[in-house]
């Protein structure tokens, strides 16, 4: 029984991993090619979920969703860095984390005039709706199906990365982008690919991530901030190091809060111990950030020199 | 010259009749009468508006303190803010309601974390600096959600504001003078402490730390101290916070309001000590007529009026360079004196 | 006692070997160069003897105490002093600001957050004493960003000075400048000479050849030799590996 849930657990936590992954990737990217700090992030995660929701609730088709929630986000992405980033990534970070701090508040409350304040619904694909069997193990098809996908992911951005030429700039951008635009390589379109591929992967991390949280304004935030400690813990602009600090803190945040009550009940009164659990758990991956940081200041995978600057 | 020491090689960093400095003297005379012109427009509100306003100017006086002059990029400092405001409710509730308590408990716990906090955050610099100081203040967010016995999620009200010696602080006007008075304060220390010989290697490390570094100046223990002193400056912010609110909750140390505290320093002036009163005047005077305005014009959408203030905050970013009060000549004769002050 | 004795110290980049086994000295007094092509691995020395490149192996010690695992502060008060090949100033500081930061470098109680700094008449006196040694004196007031690229050079030098050094570690200080203005720090140069043991990383060979005492070759990280400036001129190793693509 204890093995049963221990087990779903671990896989619910590989499930929040690569989503983690999903967001982390452009985070990281961006971060590491154009030196740019984007809070806003989580907003094209959230529009991605909204996005889906929408395409979901006049269609009934969760591949439509998909679609759009990819589209709809990566066009977002591609519009932002054209039209109202640009200018931002020769300036320093406050700038950047001030601007798109502005960006946050205006993207949830543009959501709320759309959509309305309370949360909208999406549900999983009816293929997807039930439990798959492995032994007399049981666990929700549709999880399973993002952490294949994830995966799926994770490999594709893999190739793409090491095996073609865009991935070549792309490596070698992230190390040092003056380089790159002494090639001769129009570094403006680089730029843009990455941020629009950026956020199409947050776009989709939102639609999928839809039938199993509450799509709202401002779900992007929480996701977020996790998404930082995952590229921070990673070694900020390595993709490397996101996946895998994406499954560490997947795991240890989805354990931590699934144990952690357990753990204290045995040291408090069980009321208690019910209510300060989860929320010790949530400090759980700052600590091990810290001790990550305060052991190797650069991430667990640092991508090179120039991106820790 | 104006106002050269004649032993001094320098000129004098004030210069009473620049535009800033009197923009200052008039900022600070006008709140001084306040009060005065608040009950004769029989309108009390105006004085915990202004209180309110105080406070958070002196929150992001500490901010500006490393965030200004040692280029210390902090995203977390609610967290101290939400630490002082935990350090009158918490005792509040045993029945502890003498203010130096408060204040020696809010300081007394900040020091040691901040410095364990600044020691670790320090190890990075740039960008990871920006994101570890936000994951710290998480982490004392859920902290505080965690606090089961003190209201966790929903927070804790506060019976009754600290005693303080012979001040009633329950009279708001009283509140509001010492809130006044803390500010002064607050900007005369981190001015002085600008100009001293510690603020010359702080703010030599925001401008070039390798440098500082190669001629030996230790600048570990320069931020550090930095970071530890604005973290105890945002820890009294809070403590005053929970009086004039009878108050406390986790989302005193939200992330959106260390967010707001960055946007009043830039809004104020980046690298000027009197630039984070200018700008929490104008935030928080934006986010009170915000919706009144719009409720004159779209009534529907009153609610919305984050969405305005979102794209304030982004032009603010790309184009308001030096701030409202940076922008402002620091000296009578377009020479640039250097500590720009009050 | 050497002002400052390498042994056999080693910095590698990946693969690469950047500083190949490098033992030098640098004798009280003495003016030691070190020429070598671009990409020979002079900056990195430098930066090893400062601090801020950790070495791989190899020991470096400075007047007689073992720096090797000392922080790049710590080395710097006990008296070396460098500067930069790509000017390192604090740009929105006035030049004498940046002395200033200099000489309190070297105070026993700089931890003071009272007293203008600018009021403590003593150090103010020696950060214009340092300026006037490098003819700046009537730029005190001159924000750094909006100087010229020589006189931010000069200023280096001046920060270096003001620390009251036992040891100069000088990175190209002729580095970019026109005719004019290379002259000007030559024969500040000339004037600094014998009064402080200096290591100079030069690329302008003419003067090293009319400055130095020793002159080290660098090439691919390794010194390939060690001679007063005129056997160097004739060394025949030193030719093919060098002065053959310079001249």
């Amino acid at each position: 029984m204890t093995t049963q849930l221990a087990l779903s657990q671990l896989l619910n936590g590989l499930q929040l991993g690569v989503l983690l992954f999903l967001l982390a990737a452009g985070l990281t990217l961006v971060f590491g090619i154009m030196s740019f700090v984007n809070l806003a992030h989580g907003s094209l995660y959230m529009l991605g979920a909204y996005f889906g929701a929408a395409a979901f609730a006049n269609t009934d088709s969760f591949v439509l969703a998909i679609i759009a929630a990819v589209g709809g986000a990566g066009l977002v992405g591609l519009l932002l860095d054209r039209f109202a980033l640009t200018k931002l990534y020769a300036r320093d970070h406050l700038d950047q984390v001030l601007a798109t701090f502005g960006l946050i508040l205006f993207f949830n409350e543009l959501i709320r005039i759309i959509w309305g304040p309370s949360s909208v619904f999406i549900s999983a694909p009816k293929a997807l709706g039930g439990t798959i069997d492995i032994g007399g193990f049981t666990y929700p098809s549709y999880r399973f199906a993002i952490i294949a996908a994830g995966l799926a992911v994770a490999l594709g951005l893999y190739v793409l990365i090491q095996k073609t030429r865009v991935g070549m700039l792309i490596r070698a951008g992230a190390t040092n982008a003056n380089m790159v635009a002494a090639l001769g390589v129009n570094i403006k379109w680089l730029n843009t690919l990455v941020f629009a591929l950026g956020a199409a992967l947050a776009g989709l991390a939102g639609v999928m991530a839809g039938p199993i949280v509450s799509v709202q304004p401002g779900m992007g935030e929480p996701v977020l901030i996790l998404t930082l400690v995952v590229i921070i813990i990673g070694g900020l602009g390595s993709i490397r190091g996101a996946f895998f600090a994406a499954l560490i803190v997947g795991v240890v945040d989805t354990l931590g809060r699934a144990f952690m009550p357990t753990i204290m009940r045995s040291l408090m009164e069980r009321s208690t111990a019910d209510a300060a659990g989860p929320a010790l758990a949530s400090m759980l991956i700052y600590l091990f950030m810290a001790v990550v940081l305060a052991v190797k200041p650069q991430g667990l995978f640092p991508a090179n020199v120039a991106a820790t600057r | 010259m104006s106002g050269t020491k004649p032993s001094s090689l320098w000129p004098v960093a004030i210069q009473w009749s620049a535009p800033r400095t009197v923009t200052a003297v008039i900022i600070i005379a006008l709140l001084a009468v306040l009060p005065m012109i608040a009950s004769a427009l029989e309108s009390s509100y105006y004085v915990s508006f202004a209180t309110r306003v105080l406070i958070y100017a002196l929150a992001a006086i500490g901010l500006n303190f490393i965030l200004g002059f040692g280029g210390m990029v902090s995203l977390g400092h609610a967290m101290y803010v939400l630490l002082g405001a935990y350090a009158v409710a918490i005792p509040a509730s045993h029945g502890v309601t003498s203010g130096f308590i408060h204040v020696a408990l809010a300081v007394g716990v900040c020091v040691p974390l901040a410095s364990g906090f600044g020691a670790v955050a320090l190890r990075t610099s740039g960008i990871a600096f920006i994101m570890i100081t936000l994951a710290f203040a998480q982490m004392l967010f859920f902290g505080a959600v965690s606090l089961k016995d003190y209201g966790g999620d929903d927070g804790l009200t506060v019976a009754a504001r600290s005693t303080l010696g012979g001040l009633d602080l329950t009279n708001n006007t009283t509140l509001y003078y010492a809130v006044l008075v803390t500010v002064l304060l607050a900007l005369y220390l981190s001015w002085r402490a600008v100009l001293s010989p510690f603020g010359l290697v702080l703010r030599a490390t925001k401008s070039n730390p390798r440098r500082a570094t190669a001629l030996g100046h230790p600048i570990f223990r320069y931020q550090l101290t930095a970071y530890v002193a604005s973290a105890v400056v945002c820890a009294v912010a809070g403590v005053l916070l929970a009086n004039l609110t009878l108050f406390a909750s986790p989302a005193y140390g939200a992330w959106t309001l260390s967010g707001e505290l960055i946007v009043i320093v830039i809004l104020g002036g980046l690298g000027t000590v009197f630039g984070p009163v200018v700008g929490a005047i104008i935030l928080l005077a934006l986010e009170e007529t915000l919706p009144t305005l719009i409720d004159a014009t779209l009534p529907d959408y009153k609610s919305n009026w984050m969405l305005l203030l979102g794209l304030f905050i982004f032009f603010v970013a790309l184009l308001l360079k030096r701030g409202v009060f940076g922008s402002l000549p620091a000296s009578v004769r377009g020479e640039r004196s250097k500590p720009e002050l009050p | 006692m050497s002002a400052l004795v390498t042994h056999a110290l080693v910095k590698r980049f990946g693969g690469v070997l950047a500083t190949d086994h490098v033992s030098l000295t640098v004798e009280p007094g003495e003016l030691h160069a070190i020429i070598g092509p671009n990409g020979a691995g002079k900056s990195t020395l430098i930066g090893q003897l400062a601090g801020e490149i950790a070495s791989d192996e190899g020991s470096v010690r400075v007047l007689g105490v073992d720096v090797s695992r000392m922080p790049t502060h710590q080395r710097a008060q006990l008296g070396l002093a460098r500067t930069y090949q790509v000017t390192q100033l604090a740009k929105e500081f006035t030049a004498l600001d940046n002395v200033l930061l200099a000489v309190n470098a070297r105070a026993a109680h700089n931890f003071r957050f009272w007293g203008n700094a600018h009021d403590d008449d003593a150090a103010m006196q020696k950060a214009a004493t340092a300026l006037a040694i490098v003819g700046m004196s009537h730029l005190h007031h001159a924000e750094v960003g909006t100087l010229a690229h020589g006189e931010q050079r000069q200023l280096e030098i001046a920060m270096a000075l003001a620390t009251e050094p036992k040891l100069l570690l000088l990175d190209e200080p002729l580095a970019g400048m026109s005719q004019g203005e290379s002259a000007a720090i030559i024969s500040l140069l000339k004037s600094l000479k014998g009064r402080y043991p200096i290591l100079l990383v030069e690329h302008d060979m003419e003067a090293v050849f009319a400055l130095a005492d020793r002159v080290s070759v660098l090439v691919y990280g390794r010194i390939i030799a060690t001679d007063t400036p005129d056997r160097i001129r004739e060394n025949a190793e030193v030719r093919a590996a060098y002065l053959g693509d310079e001249a």
